[in-house]
């Protein structure tokens, strides 16, 4: 691969992933590619550049382009965002939405699909709190191959032992052969489709809580900026939005503002911590505030 | 510093576990067999057992139970380390009163994720 393809490469994935390469990542990019290189029969990677260069070929595209993604993911990552998912984020929607009763929720770099069935759990879990009340979980990813793996609801023995408790897994999972395969009422809870953050979402409408964690670290500051401020039209000013543990809005946006106390946990207009719950259908039981007092 | 009672009659797992477990600031003491744990636990209770399930003269589970039912046996965190992985398994583990499962083969990523999972760290 010479600098000037390697040029090429950097530039094709930045328009087409947003995916910034620094010039150190050589080495990645031929682990990545040179399978490709091969199973296309171009052999090597200059070819596999050419052909790019030369346009047309889409299969060939998606494949680099999906190939360079980082796809690493697990059950209940971090756990502090599935602490507030429980403790704040449902008990401030829970209140401030007891008349419509319905919840979306967005994973927007749902990878194999962990985070999304991770928030399934957590809902099926609190489903004593959430009597007659829609919930609509979807998981969107640039990647075609990670949500056919995530459609599956199948992982491997070492996937199922990283964050998820061993009572969590004898009560949602099935053994299939050597795989763990999340049992079909999960699988049932989670819509998934084919979505490149690059592109509009708008169509998707409007959710009530965005889980959009360790994607926008690939990015420029620029394409942050700019992912970020189209996600604040998909939300309403007290929806929420969680990044990943690396990942801010912090000298990014003016669109979002950190929720005081809550690491990784974003509002439009922070009220989770300010303001105590609307007196509600629920008898003004769900004090907001008070799980928040901290 | 928290006590971690490794359970095995395989030294070269024992050496793994103690290497791994070490390194996340545990005190490790070792037993071969059920018995011999039952043993160092009543002369002193662990704030850890990591406990594999099929050993000579007392397995994993027979020990758990008998643990379990000692005075002040309630009191340690019992983590099943086992090629056992079936459903089965592991069910009866937990109603014997494990605290988590671990299935092996293992590595430092999956150790570390349950001991946090329950606690520990
Ligand atoms: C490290 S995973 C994050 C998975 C999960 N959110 C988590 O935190 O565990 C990053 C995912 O972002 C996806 N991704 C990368 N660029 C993207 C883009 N432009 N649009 C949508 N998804 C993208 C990748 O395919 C990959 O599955």
């Amino acid at each position: 691969m010479t600098p000037s393809e390697f040029d090429f490469l950097k530039n094709f994935l930045k328009t087409r992933s947003g995916l910034v390469l620094s010039n150190d990542k050589q080495y990645l990019v031929e682990s990545r590619l040179l399978p490709i290189a091969r199973s296309s029969k171009l052999e090597t990677l200059s070819a596999v550049i050419q052909a790019l260069q030369k346009g047309g070929n889409r299969t060939l595209e998606t494949e680099v382009i999906e190939a360079m993604t980082t796809n690493e993911s697990f059950f209940f990552r971090d756990k502090t965002p599935f602490d507030h998912f429980k403790d704040t984020m449902l008990p401030a929607l829970l209140a401030s939405r007891s008349t419509r009763k319905q919840l979306k929720i967005w994973c927007a770099a749902a990878s194999t699909g962990q985070e999304p069935y991770s928030l399934g759990i957590c809902l099926k879990e609190d489903a004593a709190k959430m009597g007659g009340w829609r919930t609509r979980i979807l998981g969107t990813d640039l990647s075609q191959e990670v949500l056919e793996k995530a459609k599956t609801g199948l992982y491997s023995q070492f996937e199922v032992q990283r964050g998820l408790p061993i009572q969590m897994l004898l009560k949602y999972f099935e053994q299939k052969g050597d795989m763990w395969q999340i049992n079909a009422g999960m699988r049932a809870m989670v819509e998934w489709k084919k979505l490149n953050l690059l592109d509009s979402f708008s169509h998707l409408g409007e959710f009530d809580i965005v889980f959009c964690r360790n994607v926008l670290i690939y990015f420029d500051q620029a394409t942050k900026t700019e992912i970020l401020g189209r996600l604040a039209k998909a939300l309403p000013e007290d929806g929420f939005l969680v990044l990943g543990a690396a990942e801010t809005v912090v000298g990014l946006t003016d669109a979002f503002k950190p929720v005081p106390g809550k690491r990784g946990l974003f509002q439009r207009k922070p009220q989770a911590d300010t303001k105590t719950a609307p007196a509600s259908a629920l008898g003004g039981r769900v004090a907001v505030g008070a799980s928040s007092i901290r | 510093m928290k006590q971690c009672l490794v359970v095995d009659d395989s030294s070269v797992i024992r050496k793994v576990a103690r290497r791994i477990l070490e390194d996340m600031n545990f005190e490790i003491t070792e037993a071969e067999d059920g018995q011999q744990a039952l043993d160092a636990c009543r002369k002193s209770m662990p704030d850890a057992i990591l406990l594999d399930w099929n050993m000579p003269v007392m397995d994993g589970l027979e020990f758990l139970t008998s643990l379990r039912a000692e005075d002040g046996g309630e009191n340690p965190i019992v983590v099943f380390c086992t090629t056992e992985n079936d459903v089965a398994h592991i069910a009866r583990a937990i109603r014997a009163g494990a605290n988590e499962y671990i299935m092996k083969p293992f590595d430092r990523e999956i150790v570390e994720a349950k001991f946090q999972e329950v606690g520990l760290i």
